[in-house]
């Protein structure tokens, strides 16, 4: 085990205030994009150091240029005290920085091992190395089976992958993207000790984020990005979760107008048994869903990502229709067997997760994805088997009007329209057709402050117009923010569904497990044997 | 120095006009090189092949008569490869059609009346598009690679033409060669005027402006579009991609067949070993050429059916081998993939 | 006992160009690639190794030049799809076309040729043991090529690092880039090694099967080696198996026929093409083994953000 050994070696040792990186004046440009402008960043040994920011501030590109991923337009790197230049992953894995990614850089039918002798230069023996892992990983709690296929794998044990496999090159820097946007509350308290016991043995921790009260908790200094440049260097212990906020986004975030008091009417959603098998070996299977929506009111499904949040999306919009028609009822009627164009013709309503390559099409122009969720409804769209050019133009301007949709041209291809604005779109062009149900999974994913507010402001004000909003999100705050009921989803079942003010974090957390304590227990058995 | 590849924030429609205009330079350039190599005078040759077929009113009929099922097949393969359906056993249905609808005229040589055409017509129609319908029930109910099967169909029907006309459908009074009896009256499509012109030509005129209406005007054109793009997006609009298969192989499989017994019942007259030179192969290029755009396949379907003509004029003019036909085919549709790129992406070269 | 021996002879030679081209394309193919062009390739391998062989008389030579003739074919589709990230479907069957096109007029001089014949090795007593001899001791090299190359490619894909990356580009290749992979780069390779392999089988064709150049000679071998990449769902020793089988059926079709069975040669001869459909339709059919064995990035451009 010779992470503890790396320790003596510098961290302690180094002097007082000595930086083991240090970033000076970075500018990144693509195109005529300025995505680092003029940015400093600096770590010392044994320190947990923040890097705060919406997205697209410009978080992820520095950090790729720390890592190699990128190269800097000019600045430079320092390591220790030498200018370095960082040529690829490689090179960074070389001078002891490790980083686990937001999107694992994982191989699903690859063993952990394979996964992790991939990323450690010159390691043949992969006996030994799933030895090493069984060790490091049971040492620092993290317990993995090195035999294990990846694709078997919850996303939490997947994460512990990317950790260990940073461990095992004895890193003097890790770098962590939104490491707790895929963990239960429980699991993210794990990698907090882990992390805290690494800083304890020297290493730096440069840590990503948006959950400012994690920040607060975990680090010991916090570098804020705003539109690609430096705003402030703080210490996140004498700083408030709004005051972060405010230098993130800028201005203050508009707090959310409720009208709280919700008046609940009839159930305009059920499910009633909703079981759905999977072809897919890798898929969930859905088991005996039971859920009701009311009029008025928001209720939100929290879970850990791959627990069946796509397959009950699926299967409550009808992309995947269920044996049985009583398992979805629309309205009161009974259309589990009914498919998706049926389903909105009841006037139901979906926003899947995905935004581009299932919500939207990124090659096609605005207006003919309009007609993707339009060209069945009623309205003049498509007329007798014609497109109606004209009338879909007409619909998507009125959508980009009333829900902020920026783009540059009358009717730009969607991959032209950043992220947030591709969002309100895909939701706009739902909530403008006024549904009376409304199913959104993941409605402010990767989008900016200012457009995620705006969307569940859209969301409330559609519940208190007297529709039912089924909300399936990761996103705790989010859903604390504005879902009057919550149920949680784990493995394909689905809990009851308890008022909002009833569940604390840690409840929703325990929950959220149910079946991974279990899976955990079994990773521990096949470490044994 | 190392190529770089920037993409473009939107589509850039002067390519898209471009590009094939771009493949069609460099394909002519490099065929000077060839024509070099082989030790001919480039510009004769190129002349030959290319202007020399427009400057008779016989060979622009003939070109004619080349285009039409060039066009036919290609507009259905470039519905085809819209959905990313990849139907290339064109060729086997258009076998398929001709053997199909030339069944009317073998077993009833002596039926006389305008059904008989029509009859063969529907059938040759009805025969590819069931032959197509093959490897699209194949994909959708066992995921079976429709390449492939619709590949290894080429060849069986191919072999059963051959098992015929060497067998039961030979004619008795064909001292022994390979090939049906000879159609006559009503079992052949009437020429246009004087020529060799029949209406084939005008299947395929109207075959393009359905297509393009289809494509660009109706929901079930752009439900081909979408489910080709991005299947998932296809199922979420409620769209069904396994109609969507079915629909793009019966309907390149109708036209292919439709190709093929206008084949048989117009410039041949008779089942033969071979009924096209390999129409349904090159027409995959055309749709290419023509930018899977049904007006595209229609420039596209000229080009290369003068080109076929050009390959005989080399052959009987200079003596160059009309396999360069092939090869400039090929290179052809080599080139328009490559210049493809630079619709949706910029070219730079910059220092390593 | 002699007959029985010829059999097992023309089986080997009917299976062994099978088996390399596919043995090519199952390394191509595992590093996410789709290569349609392995008739072309092949092709191209036949006419270039023929050529050689018969200007320069030494069949060893011709070898050579078709494992290069791939090799280069190969390349046309590499820097397309690689570098240009051209549609891999669209480029494969464009590589097949002009393969084919090029194969003819490059042949034209060569139609009918007597061509040079790789012979067969001969090992004094071991050769010359009745039966086993002959059909253990006394093929020709590239069958020998054929069997020690699945057996290297089975050894490196799950033995060694080599393997493990082409696996890794092929089941994801953001990651793999992420980690610092050369993705193209070992696409790039993947592809050649596939070339080198369509183009042994072409000079297999044009050297040992029938020592003589014919159009089209491939006859759809090509695209036969590309399903038995799916019948072996990816597996080395499976491909092996199924390129045996499908030489056995390529077979059949000539003795049953000679055998003066009053089945049409034409239906005999469509067997390999219908054997082709089945076999695919009952190992798509069953989709979580497809699933769990196909490499994820198969067909897919990468293209590595700047």
């Amino acid at each position: 085990m010779s992470v503890g050994a790396m320790g003596s070696d510098n961290g302690n040792g180094a002097a007082a205030g000595a930086y083991i990186l240090e970033a000076r004046n970075i500018v990144k440009l693509f195109g005529d994009l300025r995505a680092n402008d003029d940015i400093d960043l600096s770590l010392k040994p044994g320190e947990i150091h923040a890097l705060l920011g919406e997205n697209g501030a410009g978080k992820s590109t520095l950090v790729k240029i720390i890592y190699g991923a990128l190269q800097p337009t000019s600045g430079t790197l320092f390591w220790g005290a030498a200018p370095v230049t960082i040529s690829n992953p490689a090179a960074a894995r070389e001078l002891g920085i490790g980083m686990v990614f937001q999107h694992f850089s994982l191989f699903d039918a690859l063993t952990v091992t394979q996964n992790i002798a991939l990323a450690l230069k010159g390691e043949r023996d992969l006996k030994a190395l799933a030895g090493r892992i069984e060790t490091v990983s049971a040492d620092y709690g993290l317990p993995l089976r090195p035999g294990a296929l990846v694709a078997d794998l919850s996303v939490g044990e997947r994460q512990r992958i990317e950790v260990v496999r940073c461990l095992l090159q004895e890193p003097r820097l890790l770098i962590l993207d939104e490491p707790t946007a895929v963990l239960t509350p429980q699991e993210a308290d794990q990698l907090f000790v882990t992390l805290e016991r690494l800083a304890g043995e020297g290493c730096a921790v440069l840590y990503i984020s948006h959950r400012l009260e994690e920040v607060k908790r975990l680090c010991h200094d916090a570098t804020i990005l705003r539109l690609g440049r430096l705003v402030a260097r703080v210490d996140p212990q004498q700083e408030s979760a709004a005051s972060l906020a405010r230098h993130m986004i800028g201005t203050d975030v508009a707090a959310l107008q409720s009208g709280s008091g919700a008046a609940t009417g009839a159930p305009l959603l059920e499910l009633a048994g909703l079981s759905m098998p999977t072809d897919d070996p890798f898929g969930v299977a859905l088991k005996s869903i039971d859920l009701a929506v009311r009029s008025g009111e928001i209720v939100a499904i929290a879970g850990v990502a791959g627990n069946g949040q796509s397959e009950l999306f699926d299967a409550i919009s009808g992309e995947r229709t269920s044996k049985s028609a009583d398992a979805v009822k629309l309205a009161g009627a009974p259309c589990g067997r009914e498919t998706i164009t049926q389903r909105r013709r009841r006037d139901a309503a979906f926003v899947p997760e995905e935004r581009v390559g299932h919500a939207a099409i990124a090659d096609l122009p605005l207006s003919e994805n309009l007609v993707l969720t339009h060209h069945a409804v009623g309205n003049d769209v498509v007329r007798h088997g014609l497109i109606n050019r004209g009338a879909a133009k007409d619909v998507m301007a009125r959508v980009a009007e009333h829900y902020d949709v920026r783009k540059n041209l009358a009717d730009p291809e969607a991959s032209a329209l950043s992220g947030g604005n591709l969002q309100k779109f895909v939701v706009g062009r739902e909530m403008t057709r006024r549904p009376r149900i409304l199913v959104v999974h993941q409605p402010t994913w990767g989008v900016d402050a200012g457009a995620a507010a705006f969307i569940r402001q859209s969301l409330v004000d559609m519940a208190r117009s007297g529709s039912a909003v089924l909300m399936i999100s990761q996103d705790l705050d989010e859903i604390f923010e504005i879902a009057d009921r919550i149920a949680v989803i784990s493995r394909g079942e689905l809990s009851e569904a308890y008022p909002a003010g009833e569940l604390s974090p840690e409840r929703i957390g325990l929950l959220m497990a149910g079946t991974h304590e279990r899976a955990g227990r079994d990773v521990e058995h096949g470490a044994e044997a | 120095m190392i190529l770089r590849l920037e993409r473009r924030s939107q589509r850039s429609t002067l390519m898209a006009f471009l590009s094939p205009v771009l493949a069609i330079g460099i394909t002519l350039a490099l065929g000077a090189i060839m024509f070099v190599a082989l030790g001919f005078d480039p510009g004769e040759a190129l002349y030959i092949y290319f202007i020399d077929p427009l400057t008779s009113a016989w060979s622009i009929e003939e070109v004619i008569v080349k285009a039409a099922p060039l066009i036919l097949i290609g507009v259905g393969l470039a519905v085809c490869y819209t959905a990313n359906v990849w139907n290339i056993g064109a060729e086997g249905q258009l076998t398929m059609g001709a053997l199909i609808g030339a069944s009317i005229p073998i077993y009833f040589p002596d039926w006389q009346s305008p059904l008989v055409l029509i009859l063969m017509l529907v059938l040759g129609i009805a025969g590819g598009a069931l032959f197509a319908a093959i490897p699209a029930f194949l994909k959708n109910r066992f995921s079976a690679n429709e390449i492939l099967t619709s590949l290894m169909l080429v060849y069986v029907a191919q072999l059963l033409l051959d098992w015929l006309i060497r067998g039961p459908w030979r004619d008795p009074d064909g001292y022994n060669f390979p090939q049906s009896i000879l159609f006559e009256g009503w079992q052949v499509i009437p020429p246009l005027g004087e020529g060799r012109v029949h209406i084939g030509a005008i299947f395929a005129i109207v075959a393009v402006i359905i297509v393009a209406f289809m494509m660009g005007r109706t929901l079930r054109g752009f439900e081909i579009r979408v489910v080709g793009t991005s299947p998932r997006a296809g199922s979420f609009a409620g769209f069904k991609g396994k109609r969507v298969v079915l629909f793009c192989f019966m309907l390149s499989g109708a036209l292919a067949g439709l190709a093929g017994i206008c084949e048989v019942a117009g410039p041949s007259g008779q089942l033969q070993p071979n009924v096209s030179p390999g129409y349904g192969f090159t027409a995959i290029i055309v749709a290419f050429l023509g930018r899977l755009n049904p007006i595209g396949v229609f420039f596209a379907g000229v080009l290369l059916a003068i080109s076929y003509m050009g390959g005989e004029g080399v052959q009987v003019i200079l003596g160059i081998s009309d396999k360069t036909t092939q090869v400039f085919q090929g290179m052809l549709l080599f080139l328009i993939l490559a210049c493809d790129t630079l619709i949706r992406y910029r070219i730079r070269l910059v220092r390593s | 006992m002699e007959a029985l021996e010829a059999v097992i002879l023309t089986i080997i030679t009917a299976s062994t160009p099978l088996l390399l081209a596919a043995t090519g394309e199952l390394v191509t193919e595992r590093s996410g690639v789709l290569n349609l062009g392995v008739e072309g390739m092949m092709i191209m391998g036949a006419v270039c190794s023929f050529a050689a062989a018969y200007t320069t008389g030494s069949a060893l030579l011709g070898i050579l030049v078709g494992l290069y003739a791939g090799v280069a074919t190969s390349m046309l589709f590499a820097f397309l799809t690689q570098t240009l990230m051209t549609s891999q479907v669209a480029t494969g069957l464009s590589l097949t076309l002009l393969g084919l096109g090029l194969s003819g007029l490059i042949g034209e001089g060569f139609t009918g040729l007597p061509g040079e014949k790789l012979e067969s090795i001969h090992i004094p007593l071991l050769t010359d043991i009745p039966f086993i001899g002959p059909i253990l001791f006394g093929q020709d090299i590239l069958v020998y090529i054929s069997l020690a190359l699945i057996a290297a490619v089975s050894y490196v894909l799950f033995r060694t690092r080599i393997g493990l990356v082409i696996n890794a580009v092929g089941n994801n290749h953001h990651s793999a880039h992420a980690l610092g992979y050369g993705v193209i780069r070992v696409r790039y390779a993947c592809i050649a090694f596939g070339g080198a392999c369509s183009g042994l089988a072409g000079a297999y064709l044009a050297l040992a099967y029938t020592p003589q150049w014919i159009e089209n000679m491939s006859a759809g071998r090509g695209w036969i080696a590309l399903a038995l990449v799916v019948f072996s769902t990816w597996l080395p020793g499976r491909l092996l198996i199924g390129a045996y089988l499908f030489g056995t059926v390529w077979i059949m079709g000539l003795y049953v026929q000679g055998l003066g069975v009053g089945i049409p040669s034409q239906l005999l001869s469509s067997l390999p093409y219908l054997v082709t459909i089945v076999v695919l339709v009952i190992i798509s059919g069953n989709r979580s083994l497809i699933r769990m064995n196909t490499p994820a990035m198969i067909g897919q451009p990468f293209a590595p953000e700047r």
